[in-house]
């Protein structure tokens, strides 16, 4: 009963965080409306890291990442009065960074591909985008992520066109709805239900090969249940 | 017994009520759909572990910091912005151009008898290269002079860039419906040209009217790492040839837009 009153007492506590935090968020954006530049500082302060994970994980490298967040508070700046503040300002700024994100994963596909005549394959190593990250002090992820895997999965998730890396990345990392999904996309539920499952597909035949003796152990510990998500597929 | 698909599989393991209770009862009895389910599950718990960078707690202030000089005074009104006078007269002008270089080719360049009469994708394709071609002169002028700026003197503590600025934002209008325009006519090279000369644009627009040498600085080498001064240069001449020879410009060849992006 104990644990009972005090899971609810923390879920509240939550509840009242996010509640202040989207007052507060309502607020700024209003006096950044009223001409207070500086009332938006606020707002980039309070949202800047989760749409750096979001864009790093859409685009796989630091340098885009920092220029997706960047550019996602610029754009919101400028059509901060088509928002109003009818909505969550997170949810919004999370919408046009992973907009953002999918122009410039398009745009650098193609640049890619222009670049990329047949004798300049021959002579280009194959470039990692982890590579052009700079060098970081370990942390327990990455001493425990076997550096050929991490490799293995960049590369399946380079493989995934732009739209399937977004459902991925939205559904399964950022836990969004279906329909969140299909808004970033235009597409329909049912659409945006298929592109998860095409880019889960992909990944696992990318992937199989070189997690299955490793993930058997870890699926085994876990009890290896079946575990929905909260928000339905 | 029947299997389950991947496809039903992957939908359960992601929460999808549709025959939720037949799947789970089917898995308890099915050691082989339980595996494919213990399979797909193992790849997702791989991928759970894929690492991102840490931002520390002061990366918010870092990410004001660096967009704080190119925020624009006042927060975006959206289509009000539109309906400024500045646009207007920005907007004015390039329909001019466009209507006075249609006319010019309507007019000016009559068909001698027997010679095929120009096709109205000639003639927007000449449109499209003379106005181009001007806009892209002066996005160049524009960008030099930001490139060769420096303090008058060693003790002056901030540069005045707000013609040039002007400029920009007002060449940013053009910019992009060219840059729409080649896209269009399945130009990728100059479509590509034109949106990096957007970016810079933008930066410059978006810049504070006084900078500091040091921030003045940091504004030229971004314009020097897109390479624009020089891309833009090689495309413009490449328009004047196309003016000067009086022919109507081709679409971009596969050996063009190579030259283009070596460029």
């Amino acid at each position: 009963m104990i644990r009972m009153s005090e899971s609810a007492g923390s879920m509240q506590d939550r509840e009242a965080a996010q509640n202040a935090a989207r007052e507060s968020d309502a607020i700024a954006v209003e006096r950044t409306l009223a001409g207070e530049r500086d009332a938006f500082r606020v707002l980039v302060e309070r949202h800047s890291q989760q749409l750096f994970r979001l864009a790093y994980r859409m685009t796989g490298n630091e340098h885009d990442a920092e220029e997706v967040v960047q550019e996602a508070f610029l754009r919101a700046y400028r059509n901060l009065g088509q928002f109003g503040s009818r909505a969550n300002f997170g949810t919004w700024a999370y919408r046009i960074a992973a907009n953002y994100a999918i122009d410039r994963m398009r745009q650098k596909r193609s640049e890619d591909a222009r670049r990329r005549t047949p004798s300049s394959l021959a002579e280009e190593p194959d470039q990692d985008p982890l590579d052009l990250t700079p060098d970081e002090r370990p942390t327990p992820d990455r001493l425990t992520m076997n550096t050929e895997l991490r490799k293995k999965m960049e590369e399946a998730l380079k493989e995934l066109s732009s739209s399937e890396r977004t459902a991925f990345v939205m559904r399964h990392w950022e836990g969004c709805a279906i329909e969140e999904i299909a808004t970033v996309l235009k597409s329909t539920t049912s659409a945006a239900k298929n592109t998860v499952f095409r880019s889960v597909q992909k990944l696992r035949r990318a992937l199989e090969p070189y997690v299955g003796a490793r993930g058997a152990l870890q699926a085994k510990a876990a009890g290896a249940a079946p575990q929905p998500k909260g928000t339905e597929l | 017994m029947k299997h389950l698909k991947e496809e039903e599989l992957i939908a359960y393991r992601e929460g999808e009520p549709t025959q939720r209770e037949a799947i789970a009862e089917h898995l308890t009895s099915c050691t082989a759909c339980r595996a494919e389910l213990d399979r797909i599950e193992t790849v997702l718990s791989a991928l759970d572990n894929f690492p991102v960078p840490e931002r520390g707690p002061e990366y918010g202030r870092a990410v004001w910091q660096q967009i704080a000089p190119r925020l624009p005074e006042k927060a975006g009104r959206g289509w009000s912005a539109w309906f400024e006078p500045r646009r207007w007269v920005a907007i004015g002008a390039m329909a001019a151009v466009v209507i006075a270089a249609f006319v010019a080719g309507r007019w000016t360049k009559k068909p001698e008898p027997g010679a095929p009469a120009a096709s109205v994708a000639q003639v927007r394709q000449r449109v499209l290269v003379l106005a181009v071609g001007e806009h892209l002169g002066k996005s160049e002028m524009v960008l030099m002079e930001l490139a060769n700026a420096s303090p008058a003197n060693s003790g002056q503590k901030e540069i005045n860039i707000s013609a040039e600025q002007k400029r920009a934002e007002d060449l940013l209008d053009a910019n992009r419906l060219y840059r729409e325009t080649a896209q269009h006519d399945g130009d990728a090279a100059l479509a590509s040209v034109l949106d990096d000369l957007e970016r810079v644009l933008m930066d410059v627009a978006h810049s504070p009217d006084e900078l500091t040498p040091a921030k003045l600085e940091s504004l030229q080498k971004r314009i020097e790492a897109h390479g624009i001064l020089f891309k833009v240069r090689v495309v413009g001449q490449e328009l004047q040839k196309k003016q000067g020879t009086g022919t109507p410009a081709p679409a971009a060849t596969d050996s063009e837009m190579r030259e283009r992006n070596k460029a």
